[in-house]
């Protein structure tokens, strides 16, 4: 279930650390989590820490436990019990007096345990028990090396978080972003890599020039981006494992905004050209045939696909401010414009249904991110602004995360799409902006 | 799973070699991936990415200070928000560049367009560019030579002022002429 190669490529990822000099790389953009608002009325769960542990990570159960607290209290809708109020540490539900946790005021109550394995690899078990009724909602086993522990922790916050809520958890997935370090003109800049609580961040690109716009393969294994190493924007594939990258486009002029098709076989691409008029165009990566999508003395850039491959969505100015038009991939359709509120709307991020939009819009000086039901038009704001950017679907369409600016530093926001609740993910050493949130890891 | 390990030792040995000097540098991520799996985009080199290349547009040409006499000492034109009007003394700057490069030929500039923080960040690549089309075009109308102007949008990557207020943002909103020799 969980690739027992982990331990082996953590040491060759030291090896390269140690090999560059380079140690400080995974650690300079390290995020930490906080809650900013969170549901006035939270379930409230014990998350007994788990027994056990094996010689690897002899507090493997307790750290278990822990990361799944987090994830679900990162959320904003859970409110975990403090190991410290809890009166016992039962480690199964046979050993559960379900009745004394209903009244120490718990909805549902985890427990787990740890065991060793042969091979040194080890097992987590777990299981979910709803306190008004008694009932054990999940009871699952999760196997790997210890190195992967956090992932399993990580996929026992999926389960729970589903049971309950009815909504598939995205706890193991990851997230791509920029770091800025340095002031201007001294700045540095990494393509970063980290799970979606913001743990194992590690630098996959690091550069003394721009990194801007990352986009996430379907299959999570790639990342697209806009790198201005050669003086100019040229947009980069580049293996999230491996490090190995190609150059997909240094056209004259402006190369920009990359994003895949739904079937990880095609680029859509801003390109400037010698005039620099910037327009849209579909890259077919086996065939490197170019289609152009629009052509309007306009800027059209940022298009975005629909969960059909058949349409994108990208902003454009040919109305006058920026708006968000949609056309299809086949180029023979006009585009049809979508937003009408308000005079500036761009950065388009579609749903994973495709039935949301999430959008930068502006109105009376404060960026915010606003979603646009499709069907019915209708719009709400997300976030308070003045300066946020850059909105991305978590892959459940549970929650958003986009860019900010708090105290004078970038950070990266949180926030359900109910705008109930909210985090934010700052890095002591870095600014960081542009996210995107990655596919799901598990079919 | 485990042809990961030699993939990565040889990326190690790679940036051994290369990580002290080279300034932009791909390394491997956390190894959660499968290598070669799925999405086709490591087939056939990078066809197409070179083509129609032209010699216009940014690179080339080494950095020199460039002209320093009155208004030609201002290399920097700014603008309103959302804006790519010329106003006011960038006409001036703008006219006097077009007027020294007019009479020394073998000049070129670079225009680097920029904008500040707000917004979109890839519409604003779009609007830097748009700036700088249009210094370009001003250039162009006084008397300098196409051959001589290439450009390049930063949009809102470059900025002056790192700062979150409209007194940094109006810094930002500028094209920078850079002298190549």
């Amino acid at each position: 279930m969980m690739p027992s190669r982990r331990p082996l490529t953590s040491i060759a990822a030291a090896l390269l650390a140690a090999a560059c000099g380079c140690a400080a790389l995974s650690a300079h953009a390290q995020l930490r989590i906080e809650i900013t608002s969170g549901v006035t009325d939270p379930i409230h769960i014990a998350v007994v820490p788990f027994a056990g542990g094996v010689p690897a990570v002899p507090t493997a159960g307790a750290d278990a436990a822990t990361i799944v607290q987090n994830d679900l209290e990162g959320t904003g809708r859970f409110r975990a019990m403090p190991w410290s109020e809890m009166k016992a540490k039962p480690s199964a539900a046979s050993q559960v007096v379900i009745p004394d946790w209903r009244a120490s005021g718990n909805d549902y109550v985890v427990v787990g345990a740890v065991s060793a394995l042969p091979d040194s690899e080890l097992a987590v078990d777990f299981e979910l028990l709803n306190t008004l009724t008694g009932e054990q909602l999940a009871s699952q086993r999760f196997t790997g090396a210890p190195s992967a522990l956090r992932n399993a922790a990580h996929r026992i916050s999926n389960v729970i978080y589903e049971k309950i809520l009815g909504v598939r958890g995205a706890f193991d997935t990851r997230i791509a972003y920029i770091s800025v370090e340095g002031k201007p003109p001294a700045q540095h800049f990494g393509l970063v890599v980290a799970d979606a609580d913001g743990a194992n961040a590690h630098v996959v690109l690091q550069s003394d020039a721009p990194i801007m716009s990352p986009a996430w393969s379907p299959d999570g294994t790639w990342l697209a981006y806009v790198s201005f190493e050669n003086k100019r924007s040229t947009v980069y594939v580049q293996q999230v494992s491996t490090g190995q990258r190609q150059l997909v486009s240094a056209r004259a002029g402006i190369n920009g905004a990359p994003s895949w098709s739904p079937d990880g076989r095609k680029l859509a691409l801003t390109l400037g050209g010698t005039d620099g008029n910037l327009d849209v165009y579909v890259l077919d990566l086996r065939t490197q045939q170019l289609t152009r999508l629009t052509d309007d003395p306009a800027i059209d850039t940022e298009a975005v696909w629909a969960p059909d491959g058949q349409s994108v969505y990208f902003t454009s100015d040919r109305g006058g401010g920026p708006q968000i038009y949609q056309i299809g991939v086949s180029g023979v359709d006009r585009p049809r414009r979508i937003t009408f509120e308000g005079s500036y709307n761009a950065h388009p991020s579609l749903s994973p249904d495709g039935t949301q939009l999430a959008m930068v819009t502006e109105d009376g000086s404060s960026f915010r991110i606003a979603v646009q039901d499709l069907a019915s038009g209708t719009v709400r704001d997300l976030s308070p602004g003045p300066l946020d950017n850059a909105p991305t679907f978590a892959p459940n369409g549970a929650m958003l995360l986009y860019a900010s600016i708090a105290d004078g530093q970038s950070v990266l926001q949180r926030a359900s799409l109910d705008g109930l609740t909210s985090q934010r993910l700052t890095s002591d050493q870095a600014d960081v902006r542009d996210p995107v949130w990655g596919p799901f890891a598990h079919p | 799973m485990r042809r990961a390990l030699p993939v990565l030792l040889a990326a190690a040995a790679l940036l051994l070699a290369a990580c002290a000097h080279k300034p932009t540098q791909p390394t491997p991520g956390s190894g959660t991936a499968v290598p070669g799996n799925g999405s086709g985009a490591e087939s056939s080199g990078a066809a197409g990415a070179n083509s129609n290349e032209s010699a216009g547009a940014g690179g080339g040409g080494q950095e020199i200070a460039g002209p320093a006499a009155g208004l030609l000492a201002k290399h920097a034109i700014y603008f309103d928000f959302d804006s790519s009007e010329i106003k006011g003394e960038g006409t001036d700057i703008v006219s006097a560049h077009a007027k020294y490069l007019s009479t020394h030929p073998e000049l070129h500039v670079r225009l680097e367009g920029n904008t500040d923080e707000r917004g979109s960040r890839e519409y604003n690549i779009g609007l830097g560019e748009r700036r700088a089309q249009a210094v370009r075009q001003a250039l162009l109308l006084q008397g300098a030579a196409d051959s001589q102007i290439s450009t390049v949008s930063y949009g809102a990557e470059r900025p002056v002022d790192p700062g979150h207020n409209e007194e940094a943002w109006a810094k930002n909103r500028r094209v920078d002429i850079v002298y190549l020799k």
